[in-house]
């Protein structure tokens, strides 16, 4: 009877022998050392702890400056604070978007961020197509000073570009944002060395069909670009929208404030509550570009951290 | 042959025109305007050496300098190593990748002002979320911003939570394009997991570190929005870095020429990171 029980646990014990843990690069950790009994316990500790820790560091802030915009002002100070809200208000929203006069303000920096980006790609594609597809004469020096611009750090020459800005009369213009927008020497970069890879018989194929260069870019490289586009119109969007400094210099009439500006200008006025409010409102575009351009980001990242 | 450059030219006068006005006129603006006593009102005058001189006796100059250089030492050892560890760590990791990647560049995309003011309640020496989980676990209240020896570690923070996402990928992409096969010979060889780490990873992954070593000096080298949105400078010119100074110089001076020359002493310091970061990117072609 003994024998036999001891036989059906040791067979339970066989049952529920661990599923190996899928390997699909091999890394530092060799697969071996990972399905070992100490390996795959530090393994599944390892990634609750970094799990655990990861959602404290990076998502309990914004849950905190959430909710902490649903609180009242009485409860947002109370000295132990709240986890949950008591009474979650819904109206403190509406009630940060009037005083910061947010609707504005959004529609402002929604204005500037595609006025930068239609304008960006308009003059970076053509710029990067005549580099790299009609190779003008000293198109090697030209690309060479536009990268040369990506070693001057942008503060250093946010006052003479200020200064300038000024000279053309460009204040509370939004030319004086999308101008220096366009000049960027990195998305001309991306783009020459991705136009540099369409096969030269798909254009001459096209120019032997009587296309003009014009034709052969909106017909041919654009539409094989697409990648690329995609990657470069979502950082150059991103990038205006999130831009602080010089938004703050240049757009300075309040009517005409991009939304960081605006929050940075009335913050000290309000109290807490609507401060995250008009945070919340603030970060909510951003992070839903996140939710859909995922793979996009992630791969502009690694297009942009290898530069060769 | 003309008529190509011609077409070329064509295609290119826009671009030309925005780097001219906006890039590289600038740069040579900043020259001319460090020699320069302009308020933008009245016309510029020539002053020589007269707005170094100015910028240099400034009683912040030197402690600009200073805490720019431990800002930048402190964010290197926050924002530089730690993205590096953590990124070793999520690639030996095979669940919830798409999770932690997504949560750690989610900082990345909120616009800096959102994560400059949500810090700024956190740090509220009163009901601020850091004291209270300070008292959580019995230890004394701290005064973040309002301190001396504290604002600028504070600035750290709120810096590193907000840029540290995207270092953290562009690392797991660089371990991710290392060839399986040289740890599978190390591990022949004999070696540890450590010594993994020290003779294939870190060698591996030379170039993509160093670059980023430059790029990150060079990046918070100009920190601005942390000082000029959480102490302006303060308590006691404790957080002033160069950055500011030149805005301060500018638009609380009015004094544009002295704002430039300060800018001219900032591009100088940061060309010899950017001179490596050139000879760095170079190596890294074919």
């Amino acid at each position: 009877m003994i024998a036999i029980g001891a036989d059906v646990a040791a067979r339970r014990r066989r049952k529920r022998a661990p599923k190996p843990i899928h390997v699909q690069f091999r890394t530092i950790v060799s697969p071996h050392q990972l399905n070992s009994r100490w390996g795959r316990r530090i393994y599944w500790l390892v990634l609750v702890a970094v799990v655990v820790l990861f959602t404290l560091a990076f998502v309990f802030p914004l849950y905190w400056m959430i909710t902490g915009a649903m609180k009242t002002p009485e409860e947002i100070a109370e000295m132990p604070p709240t986890l949950f809200p008591e009474d979650p208000a819904f109206g403190n929203f509406f009630e940060a978007w009037e005083l910061f006069d947010i609707g504005t303000l959004l529609a402002n920096t929604a204005y500037y961020s595609l006025g930068a980006w239609l304008f960006c790609m308009a003059v970076d594609v053509t710029a990067a197509y005549a580099l790299s597809k009609l190779r003008p004469m000293f198109g090697n020096v030209i690309l060479g000073a536009m990268l040369a611009t990506l070693m001057i750090p942008p503060m250093v020459i946010l006052i003479p570009l200020y200064v300038t800005i000024v000279d053309l009369g460009l204040l509370n213009n939004p030319w004086g944002l999308w101008f220096p927008a366009a000049a960027n020497g990195f998305n001309i970069f991306l783009l020459k060395r991705f136009f540099d890879s369409i096969p030269r018989e798909l254009i001459e194929a096209a120019q032997i069909d009587g296309a003009g260069p014009l034709r052969v870019l909106w017909s041919v490289v654009l539409p094989v670009s697409r990648p690329i586009l995609g990657v470069v119109s979502i950082f150059t969007i991103v990038t205006a929208f999130k831009d602080f400094v010089l938004p703050l210099l240049v757009m300075t009439d309040s009517e005409k404030m991009t939304i960081s500006v605006g929050l940075s200008q009335t913050a000290g006025a309000v109290t807490q509550n609507q401060v995250m409010g008009g945070l919340v409102i603030a970060g909510i575009p951003m992070i839903i570009v996140f939710f859909v351009f995922q793979r996009h980001i992630m791969a502009g990242l690694t297009a942009g951290s290898i530069k060769g | 042959m003309v008529r190509r450059n011609l077409t070329a030219y064509g295609f290119l006068c826009a671009a030309l025109f925005c780097f001219t006005v906006f890039a590289w006129y600038p740069m040579v603006r900043e020259f001319i305007l460090s020699f320069q006593k302009t308020d933008l009102i009245n016309p510029p005058t020539w002053v020589g050496l007269d707005n170094f001189k100015a910028a240099v006796q400034d009683p912040a100059f030197g402690e600009a300098w200073l805490n720019t250089v431990e800002f930048t030492v402190l964010a290197l050892l926050c924002g530089y190593a730690v993205p590096f560890v953590v990124a070793l760590v999520l690639n030996e990791l095979r669940h919830a990748r798409a999770y932690l990647r997504f949560v750690v560049y989610l900082p990345v995309m909120l616009p800096p002002i959102v994560a400059v003011l949500l810090f700024q309640w956190f740090y509220d020496p009163g009901p601020g979320l850091f004291n209270q989980i300070l008292g959580f676990f019995h230890l004394p209240p701290l005064a973040w911003l309002d301190s001396s020896s504290t604002a600028l570690i504070s600035l750290v923070l709120v810096s590193t939570w907000m840029n540290m996402g995207s270092a953290t990928l562009i690392y797991l992409a660089a371990l991710q394009n290392i060839p399986p096969e040289l740890y599978e010979a190390a591990e022949l060889d004999g070696a540890g997991i450590l010594k993994r780490v020290r003779h294939v990873t870190i060698p591996q992954t030379r170039l993509i570190l160093l670059l980023m070593l430059m790029l990150q000096i060079v990046a918070t080298m100009q920190v601005f929005i942390e000082p000029y949105m959480l102490t302006g400078g303060g308590p006691e010119n404790a957080t002033v870095s160069v950055a500011y100074l030149m805005y301060q110089f500018a638009f609380s001076q009015m004094n544009y020429g002295q704002a430039g020359a300060l800018g001219m002493l900032l591009m100088l310091a940061l060309l010899v990171f950017a001179a490596v970061q050139l000879r760095t990117t170079r190596e890294d072609k074919p």
